[in-house]
């Protein structure tokens, strides 16, 4: 063999070579992706799966709880009454509306709901988790700022000049915006002139003695005050509720029990559960018993004529149409012109029957068609009639794969967003639907609601609606491939 | 009212099968004539009578008094115990029940098969209906050749030509990115990867078609778009943050698996002979591929592709999180722009009117898109009819 030849054999293996490179490339790229997606999600969606509470000793004072009527009570002042005994030192109006800023709406109605079923609890000092703001929540998730504590390296000492503190000693370390830790208060910097630091007080200092070194903490946060929806007030609160070591870190179960809500921390997925399931099971009350009709019809019984011709085509062609086009048909036909109510599952239940009709159609006539002739012959051999060879022995054999073709149609009735839209399913709705004709929203539709709301800890919720959504359609696609595996038939 | 009037004739019903069967049971003496049919299938007949006559005077009942009114049930029952009442008496051992439940049957599926065809009418006439309206209102011309699309201002200028090269110009990414991982992912599993193999990476693709189009509409306005335009703005460029380029790259994600799937079918269905015969020629691995394996698969990739970019251009969810709504005429991937399906969705989320023509140029829109993929759908089962090799 000549050079030449040599060279070029090399040549071709190594295009070979690169050719399979690039294929092994593309499925590279795709699986990143997905793994991507799926870390991207579960990154930002689990911290929404836990809430801070703080415990707190509330006293159900006889005065806020009328004990014939205990639903009735000032709960509200309770919680706050009970938060602002840990912090004796906290005044004044603004101060101590800032305060109860920290806590959630929610904390008032859990200590309702608590005592209300306990009647027992009035007149009684009892612990109490508060559920804590989204803010709070937040920060405590380190999503607000990042927080940095230094030991302080030098001595200082430390004089009150009328509201504000003056700070001497060395002080060439500090920088305003800076919070010096000490004497179990906290003061920021706000300027430094003449050796010494002028401060105001978050929190004032129990006395004034001097600190040395190692006997007082600088806290440094990464974020301007102007840059976060917290206070360097409120982090020094909640920096000490921390270290008091009683925050707690709870399993949300208010996620999956509660409406929405436009308050973050109190917004939960139950709503959109009850409105997605009302709404599946009209679509599947439907497209079951029309889809598998119509596939043993057109598979089993339909003469090969023209009609049937254009019944196929026009399957074929509806699996294509847009989701979005469904939407449309909701609100001409159902909405407009028959008249049903807006933003009801019912409807939302018939536009998803007609998306997944062809879907389900496609899957039956396969599973049907997949079951070997000589089933049915031996069926009419023995004296059955047509409709008795296909029901009593082709249908029962082709049922798992229908099972199957139901599934993913279900699967995607689950997941679809776009045409439930058109009809009116993206309303805010806090109630948990009570029937097939009240407004509800379903999971995919909730899911864009929220991500289109300002707010950070939305965001949260929103990968966490995401990881509930992706649990249900990857279980639903587990059984389908169960199924198959489990009752798959080579004749 | 209607749940109530299902529940009341599915008892009728049950009371109809049990009587005739019944019945039926009754007439089977010893010595005397053979039934004709089975009992259940004189059960089944009356059962299926007694339907009949609950449905078409329930459904007359709605038209007459809406499907609120008590009337519905009752005429139901009425029409129910009617039917029931002059079916009993034909029940007697030559009666070809079974025959007739039968008939009746088969008229039940061919009812089921029209709903699909119902279905494309009714979406026509919903779409065409409104189209008209609008077209009353508003010239067609305009429609298609101006050159802004501002339906909300006043004076509303209805010009689909911004949005038709928003929606080209995101599927065209899209494309950009689908097409070449698609087609070659689909090479490597038909003819590179080993049974394990492609036992771990179909379920994979799978996995990624199944994931719901809000879900990767999220994903692409909160994390792709940040990125863009980070990494777009770090060497100088300036990216609007929700740029045509986000929601592209993800549509091409979306669609990666359909054209993998559809092509990998198609790659395994060219027959072994023909990789053979290439072999036998001396031909590597790859160079079979290119020369023999893709050419002749090539109508059906070609209708794979079409197929995807149907989908990508009827695509919503995406488009609505992660592209914008300004509709700008630009073919700059990285500015906003606005599609189809993003119009759609905005003009008709919330109440409507349906005499503005606010809304209904949502349905105009809605009629050139449903044209454009049927045309797309058609295109793709034409080529593969006409440019199939028949092998065998």
């Amino acid at each position: 063999m000549t050079e030449v030849r040599k060279g070029l054999i090399a040549k071709r293996y190594a295009t070979e070579r690169r050719f399979r490179i690039y294929g092994a490339t593309a499925l590279a790229l795709t699986a990143l992706f997905i793994v991507f997606l799926l870390a991207d999600i579960v990154i930002k969606g689990l911290p929404a799966f836990t809430e801070p509470r703080v415990k707190l000793d509330v006293t159900g004072a006889a005065d806020k709880v009328d004990a014939a009527k205990p639903a009735a009570g000032d709960y509200e002042a309770i919680v706050r009454e009970a938060l602002r005994a840990r912090f004796p030192t906290v005044s004044g109006r603004a101060e101590r509306r800032k305060l109860n800023g920290l806590l959630s709406q929610g904390a008032a109605d859990d200590l309702r709901r608590m005592v209300v079923a306990d009647p027992a609890l009035i007149g009684k000092t009892f612990p109490f988790a508060a559920l804590l703001s989204d803010d709070a929540d937040l920060f405590y998730k380190g999503r607000q700022t990042g927080v940095a504590l230094t030991k302080g390296a030098t001595s200082l000492q430390f004089a009150e000049s009328g509201e504000a503190y003056v700070i001497t000693g060395d002080v060439a370390g500090l920088s305003p915006g800076q919070i010096v830790l000490v004497n179990e208060g906290a003061l920021r910097i706000t300027g430094i002139a003449n050796g010494a630091a002028q401060a105001e007080a978050l929190a004032r200092p129990v006395t004034l003695n001097p600190a040395a070194a190692g006997g007082w903490n600088i806290m440094t946060l990464a974020k301007p005050e102007a840059d976060r929806r917290i206070s360097d007030q409120e982090i020094i609160w909640l920096e000490e509720l921390k270290s008091e070591g009683v925050v707690e870190k709870a399993f949300a179960t208010r996620f999956f029990t509660s409406g929405d809500s436009r308050e973050p921390e109190l917004a939960g997925l139950r709503g959109a559960l009850v409105g997605s399931l009302l709404t599946v099971l009209v679509a599947l009350a439907l497209s079951i018993p029309l889809g598998v009709a119509a596939a043993i019809y057109l598979e089993e019984f339909a003469a090969k004529n023209r009609l049937t011709d254009i019944i196929e085509v026009n399957i074929n062609n509806l699996a294509a149409v847009p989701s979005i086009i469904f939407g449309l048909l909701g609100l001409a036909m159902f909405l407009s012109f028959f008249g049903l109510p807006r933003s009801a599952p019912l409807v939302g239940g018939l536009v998803l029957a007609l998306l997944v009709l062809p879907t389900i159609i496609i899957a039956a006539r396969a599973a049907l068609k997949a079951v070997p002739p000589s089933i049915k012959e031996a069926a009419l051999g023995v004296g059955a009639s047509h409709q008795q060879a296909v029901f009593h022995h082709v249908l029962p054999l082709a049922l798992p794969g229908i099972l199957t073709g139901i599934i993913l149609g279900l699967a995607r009735a689950f997941g679809e967003t776009a045409p439930l839209l058109m009809i009116g399913m993206v309303a805010f709705i806090v109630d948990i639907p009570k029937g097939f004709e009240s407004a509800a929203t379903v999971l995919p539709v909730q899911i864009f609601l929220w991500s289109d709301l300002p707010e950070i800890a939305f965001q949260s919720k929103t990968a966490a609606a995401i990881m509930v959504l992706l649990a249900v359609l990857f279980s639903l696609n587990a059984v389908a491939i169960y199924l198959r595996r489990r009752f798959e038939r080579r004749w | 009212m209607l749940v109530w009037t299902v529940l009341l004739a599915s008892v009728l019903a049950v009371g109809a099968f049990l009587a005739g069967q019944t019945r039926a049971s009754a007439l089977r003496v010893a010595g005397g004539p053979a039934l004709h049919s089975l009992p259940t299938y004189h059960g089944l007949f009356l059962a299926s009578g007694v339907i009949t006559g609950a449905v078409v005077a329930g459904l007359a009942a709605i038209l007459l008094f809406g499907t609120q009114s008590i009337a519905v049930p009752a005429a139901a029952a009425i029409g129910a115990a009617g039917a029931g009442a002059a079916l009993y008496p034909r029940i007697a051992s030559a009666f070809r029940a079974r025959n007739l439940f039968e008939r009746f049957v088969l008229a039940v599926l061919v009812l089921c098969s029209a709903v699909a065809v119902l279905t494309t009418i009714g979406i026509v006439f919903s779409v065409v209906f409104e189209t008209i309206v609008f077209f009353r209102q508003v010239s067609p011309l305009e429609f298609l050749f101006s050159a802004q699309w501002s339906p909300t201002s006043t004076p509303a200028s209805f010009g689909i030509l911004p949005l038709l090269v928003g929606t080209l110009l995101i599927t065209f990414i899209a494309i950009l990115v689908a097409g070449p991982l698609g087609l070659l992912s689909a090479i490597y599993m038909a003819e590179y990867a080993s049974g394990r193999m492609r036992s771990v990476l179909k379920p994979l693709l799978e996995m990624l078609a199944g994931i719901p189009t809000v879900v990767l509409g999220f994903f692409a306005a909160l994390t792709v778009a940040p990125l863009i335009r980070g990494s777009g703005e770090s060497i100088g460029l300036t990216v609007a943050s929700e740029s045509a380029l986000a929601a592209g790259l993800v549509m091409g994600m979306m669609i990666v698996p359909l054209i993998s799937s559809l092509s990998d079918d198609i790659i395994n269905a060219v027959p072994q002979s023909l990789r053979d015969g290439s072999y036998a020629m001396g031909a590597t691995k790859s160079e079979t591929i290119k020369r023999v394996v893709l050419p002749a698969a090539l109508p059906g990739i070609v209708s794979a592709f079409m197929l995807a970019i149907s989908r990508a251009i009827g695509e919503t969810m995406i488009v609505v999180m992660a592209a914008g709504l300004a509709a700008n005429l630009s073919i700059n991937p990285l500015a906003a722009v606005t599609t189809i399906t993003v119009q759609i969705a905005t003009l008709l989320v919330g109440d409507q009117e349906f005499d503005s023509p606010k809304t209904l140029s949502a349905f105009a829109l809605g009629f050139v898109l449903f044209i454009f993929t049927l045309a797309l759908n058609y295109i793709a089962l034409r080529i593969v009819q006409k440019y199939r090799e028949q092998y065998d």
